[in-house]
């Protein structure tokens, strides 16, 4: 039962990590990132469901089928995510990687 | 045993199956991509057409796919509401396959840039294909956790949709909007992890029997609720929306705000007023209303103050899509399926005169090679029909009758009247105003005689271009007339009699 | 469907279809346009004098097309609407033949002569209303059909105007359909043909009933120019002639006014208004329109917006004779005043097109001695204003002699009061124009003078206003006939038993 709740309190916990970076950065690659921790959090809830002490019984495969079809779907988002972001440096003027704006006017076209 | 025939339930997995192939054959072959689409699209419509068929003849049914009982294998089902959103989509998609053959084939004779846009509509239409599965999958699925990866397959195919057009200003909208429909999926799957593990059951049927009091239940509700919210973009979660719809494609801008949105408002309302009924709460009703009331009076204020038309039609959907959320307070005074007849009517005329109104802003764009809402003179005489198809459709968003959105403010305003609560009347009355407001704002600069200053002149549009948005938005002002048909069949989905034909493909 | 259904459905589709057809038209098919627009008015009177005579010896003629629980579609052919639908298709057609002769040549004829057909056909739908939702059906559907006629110049001045317009018409409808809506959650829905809902609803309802009769009012007073609601007529005086005319004779004020008479002797009813006593109400806002009316006609140079206030002043006769439901004769002279100001007003409005197309005045201070440059129209101008001001024996002492007996006979002394001064008021301002018409010398040359040929103005412009005028002598001189607006009537008011 602690294990289920451990796994879960630090599921909730990441989910809020991500949910706040989310909101707070304006930087592409972050909320990027942010999106992912979110989603690992919530895997790690569905896992720690599925969760029973040895000899209890059978594991639940529900959550587990669940959480492989989460991850394909969360492969595939983040990298069309990061394929859109790509194309936004590309176009205007934001580095990814370093957060520093390459030249002034993009507040502007921020709009 | 046949596998398809007129009674079997099997025909139900046609909508979802076949615009998948279609829109994989078509990102293969690269060649005559609009036959393959226009023939799944026809396909599609058919095939509905058949199943509505069905739900009148034998009510609603249930398909196992491959004999699979739940709650490990796929289960899809039909009843009234998910039919008429079916059709809605189907009807709507044809209009919009039409549409976009006749806006790539006018932008490809653009020799300055045929190359991109030839390539845009290379992508255009395995993405439309991907979103219409996904779309058709929403309405038919009937387990929480299959609805999540149909909200996922729409949000992938709608962001990417709405990135093609390339522009800066579009690139940055989609990436907005991708991490939005991201979160609002992230949002939902915690929610299903609730239900999850205070119920061990996904599906739909289950649920609502079990849907119990308790404050796990009331706190997935609510991540459910969040996350479908995020999608639906209602006030004060709407600020991807605008951006997002008024940057894309034309026939882009269609799709996403007459259909995607939808998808999860659909959800939602399912959700609230089937599946976990029990544990809504007047409050929780009375909270929805009001923020539907805040969206339709600011967006509509915001579509006023817009310079450019898209922008001013995207703004339009915001607001619209707040009369949905103001049939929630009401939904205690009316019987059964007067709530989902409100809603349904609202969804249906919005589909139909919203996609005219994307159109025929399209089609202007295309004419006038811009869309400010200050020098659109004279285009009454260039684009007769759009222009028409423009003001019926505007018509039919006021709610003036004989339109579906009259039936449905009709309903809104008896109930709250017959409950007392004639606020919401002030409210639905004063959007209705606004709504007249913005329409016309655009529709006079329509009628201003110009000589000869009509932007650049370029090649006539096509018939394709004109034609589906007045047949939609013709549509949507003689829904009201159609009205009895909806209700008859909505009224074959009422929840006593679903009637289980198990078996599906065996 | 019965041969009453297939009528209902012809008078409608007689001019629908024509104006679908003259969309599509392009715009150099000039005969063939007028071709089907005079097919489709002939066509058009012929079937509602069917439906005349139908309704006369007492055949039923109805259409239901239910919608959804508590709202149908009904079409209904009574006496009342038999009454309004003559009017407006004979009006129709002479609006026609006098608009063909005016937009000679001017661009953009084919939308004009559209939603002209369009128009014709809602206004028809608003006459063959059987209930409370089909009326609201084609009173919004007004709105939109006159909306382009309204801008159909296309200049800045016209869009303002068709905004204004827009903004009344449709803020008057907004409130139109909450208190139809409210109205229906109370007593259930109300068919025109039962002469008023059950006055058992009055004890427990009794103001919210008569709040909402208020409401259907300010409703239907929006297009019927009940002061302060008037704001956008004078405005939509920039629309050219024919459309004014339409607008003030055949469709738009007509429709107002028309709301006002189904609300008072068929939504409510005669017994039911008395009880709550929101009578006084009316015949106050009445009474204000009258004067107010007419005293801004008196301050108006431009010939147009005082004709325009002129109309303010005597559309309300009929909300007058409606405020007095329980005088059968007061009844008379309002409903027959329908008929009466429609004939007189168009008359007038044609003269003054007549004017501005041949010599383009548009001034009552350029108009000195200008009858002897055009005769006859300004011998129907005179006949017309004649009959406004209530001189016998024009149809317009008709009118005004069974409000003053329906005012005499409910014991209403003010409202001679009112119908003395009215009368006053409206000499006033229109005998100085016939003054300065017949007997004021010319002064230099007229200000755009466009046409030279055998007759003072292109016949086509010239015809109608004669036809209207001698109707304006002629029905006054042989009211009491068998067959004449009076007479119909008074077969009307027979059927209320008032």
């Amino acid at each position: 039962m602690i294990t289920t709740l451990l796994y879960s309190l630090t599921g909730l916990i990441l989910f809020g990590m991500g949910f706040f970076t989310l909101i707070v950065h304006s930087h592409p690659l972050r909320k990027i990132l942010a999106v992912n921790v979110m989603a690992t959090g919530v895997f790690l809830i569905l896992i720690a469901t599925a969760y029973i002490p040895l000899g209890q019984g059978e594991v639940d495969p529900v959550p587990h089928a669940m959480v492989l079809t989460g991850i394909v779907v969360s492969v595939s988002v983040t990298a069309l995510a990061l394929i859109l972001a790509c194309r936004v440096q590309e176009t205007s003027n934001v580095d990814l990687l370093r957060e520093r704006k390459r030249s002034q006017g993009t507040k502007e076209s921020r709009r | 045993m046949i596998l398809f025939a007129a009674d079997t339930p099997s025909w139900m997995i046609v909508p979802v199956a076949l615009p998948l192939i279609a829109g994989l054959f078509c990102f293969l072959l690269s060649r005559r991509t609009f036959v393959i689409a226009l023939l799944a699209v026809l396909a599609n419509l058919f095939v509905v057409c058949l199943l509505v068929r069905q739900l009148l003849l034998f009510g609603p049914m249930r398909c196992q796919i491959g004999g699979w009982q739940p709650p490990l294998g796929i289960s899809l089902r039909t009843d009234g509401p998910a039919l008429l959103m079916l059709l809605m989509t189907a009807v709507t998609g044809l209009a919009v396959t039409l549409y976009a053959r006749g806006y790539f084939s006018y932008r490809i004779s653009d020799p300055l840039r045929a190359g991109r846009h030839r390539q845009q509509q290379r992508y255009f239409w395995p993405l439309w294909l991907l979103l219409l599965a996904g779309l058709n999958g929403l309405f038919l699925a009937s387990d929480i956790f299959n609805l999540y990866v149909t909200l996922e397959i729409i949000g992938i195919s709608a962001a990417s949709l709405a990135a093609l057009s390339g522009k800066p200003a579009s690139q940055r909208a989609s990436f907005r909007y991708l991490l939005v429909s991201l979160l609002g999926s992230i949002t939902y799957l915690l929610g299903i992890v609730f239900v999850y593990r205070s119920c061990g059951v996904l599906d739909l049927d289950l649920l609502r029997d079990l849907a119990g009091n308790g404050s796990a239940m009331r706190a997935a509700l609510a991540l459910l609720s969040v996350g479908l919210l995020l999608k639906t973009a209602l006030v004060p979660l709407h600020f991807w929306l605008p951006p997002a719809h008024a940057n894309a494609l034309a026939p882009v801008s269609v799709i996403l705000s007459a259909l995607v949105v939808k998808g999860s408002f659909y959800l939602l309302f399912r959700f609230w007023f089937e599946v976990f009924a029990p544990i809504v709460t007047t409050a929780a009703l009375n909270f929805m209303g009001t923020l539907g009331a805040i969206a339709i009076l600011w967006g509509a204020m915001q579509a006023i103050r817009q310079h450019r038309l898209k922008l001013m039609v995207a703004y339009s959907t915001v607001s619209q899509l707040g009369y949905l959320f103001v049939a929630f307070p009401l939904s205690r005074v009316v019987e059964g399926t007067h709530i989902w007849s409100i809603v349904i009517f609202m969804a249906l005329t919005h589909a139909c005169a919203k996609s005219a109104m994307f159109m025929a802003a399209g089609s202007v764009y295309l004419h006038l090679g811009h869309d400010r809402i200050k020098d659109l003179d004279g285009v009454r005489s260039s684009l007769p029909v759009t222009v028409f198809a423009y003001g019926i459709a505007g018509v039919s968003l006021m709610g003036l009758p004989p339109s579906g959105a009259f039936i449905a403010k009709w309903m809104l305003l008896s109930a709250s009247f017959a409950s007392a609560q004639w606020w919401w009347a002030l409210v639905i009355m004063t959007g209705s105003l606004l709504a007249m407001v913005y329409v016309f704002r655009v529709m006079s600069r329509f009628f201003v005689n110009s000589e000869g200053s009509s932007g650049k002149q370029t090649v006539a549009l096509s018939p394709l271009l004109e034609w589906p948005a007045l047949i939609l938005a013709l549509i949507a002002l003689f829904l009201g007339l159609l009205a009895p048909w909806p209700l008859r069949i909505l009224s074959q989905g009422s929840i006593g009699l679903v009637q289980i034909l198990s078996g599906g493909m065996v | 469907m019965n041969s009453g259904q297939l009528l209902l459905v012809s008078i409608l589709l007689s001019s629908f279809i024509p104006g679908i057809i003259i969309f599509c038209l392009p715009e150099e098919k000039h005969r063939l346009r007028t071709f089907l627009n005079l097919c489709g008015s002939i066509v058009k009177i012929s079937l509602v004098l069917l439906l005349n005579v139908g309704i006369y010896y007492g055949h039923l003629f109805e259409i239901r097309i239910p919608l959804i629980p508590g709202v149908e579609i009904l079409l209904n052919g009574d006496p009342l609407s038999a009454l309004f639908a003559t009017l407006s298709s004979v009006l129709w057609l002479l609006t026609t033949i006098y608009a063909v002769g005016y937009l000679e040549g001017s661009p953009n004829r084919s939308h004009f002569f559209g939603y002209f057909s369009l128009c014709v056909t809602v206004t028809i739908g608003i006459a063959l209303a059987g209930n409370l939702v089909t009326f609201l059906l084609f009173y919004e559907m007004l709105t939109l059909t006159t909306y382009p006629l309204v801008i159909h110049r296309g200049t800045e001045k016209s869009l303002r105007a068709g905004r204004n317009y827009l903004i009344y018409a449709f803020g008057g409808g907004a409130v139109f359909l909450v208190a139809v809506v409210w109205l229906q959650s109370i007593v259930g829905p109300v068919d025109f043909s039962a002469a008023g809902f059950s006055s058992s609803y009055l004890d427990s309802n009794g103001t919210v009933l008569a709040l909402i009769f208020v409401l259907l009012i300010i409703g239907v007073g929006v297009k019927a120019a009940l002061v302060p609601l008037h704001g956008w007529l004078p405005q939509a005086m920039v629309a050219p002639a024919p459309v004014s005319a339409l607008l003030h004779a055949v469709a738009v004020v007509k429709a107002g006014a028309f709301g006002i008479i189904r609300i008072v002797l068929d939504v409510y009813g005669a017994q039911n208004l008395l009880l709550l006593g929101v009578l006084p109400l009316l015949a106050g806002a009445a009474t204000i329109t009258i004067l107010y009316g007419s005293i801004r006609a008196l301050q108006q140079d431009d010939l147009k917006r005082r004709l325009a206030f002129s109309t303010i002043s005597q559309v309300s006769y009929i909300a007058l004779g409606m405020s007095m439901v329980d005088q059968p004769l007061a009844v008379i002279g309002g409903l027959v005043h329908l008929v009466h100001q429609g004939v007189m007003k168009i008359t007038l409005f044609f003269c003054a097109g007549n004017l501005a197309e041949t010599l383009g005045i548009h001034r009552i201070s350029e108009m000195n001695g200008v009858a002897r440059r055009m005769p006859l129209t300004m011998a129907a101008f005179t006949v017309a204003a004649l009959g406004m001001i209530g001189i016998p024996p024009t149809i317009g002492f008709v009118s005004k002699w069974y409000l003053g007996l329906g005012g005499l006979a409910g014991g209403n002394w003010w409202l001679l009061l009112v119908l003395v001064v009215s009368s006053l008021l409206n000499g006033w301002y229109f005998l100085p124009i016939l003054i300065r018409a017949w007997f004021a010398e010319q002064q230099g040359a007229w200000p755009d003078e466009m046409y030279s040929g055998r007759f003072e103005t292109r016949l086509m412009l010239l015809v109608p206003p004669l036809i209207t005028a001698f109707v304006v002598l002629i029905a006054g001189l042989v009211a009491n006939a068998q067959i004449s607006p009076l007479a119909w009537v008074r077969f009307i008011v027979r059927g209320y038993s008032l």
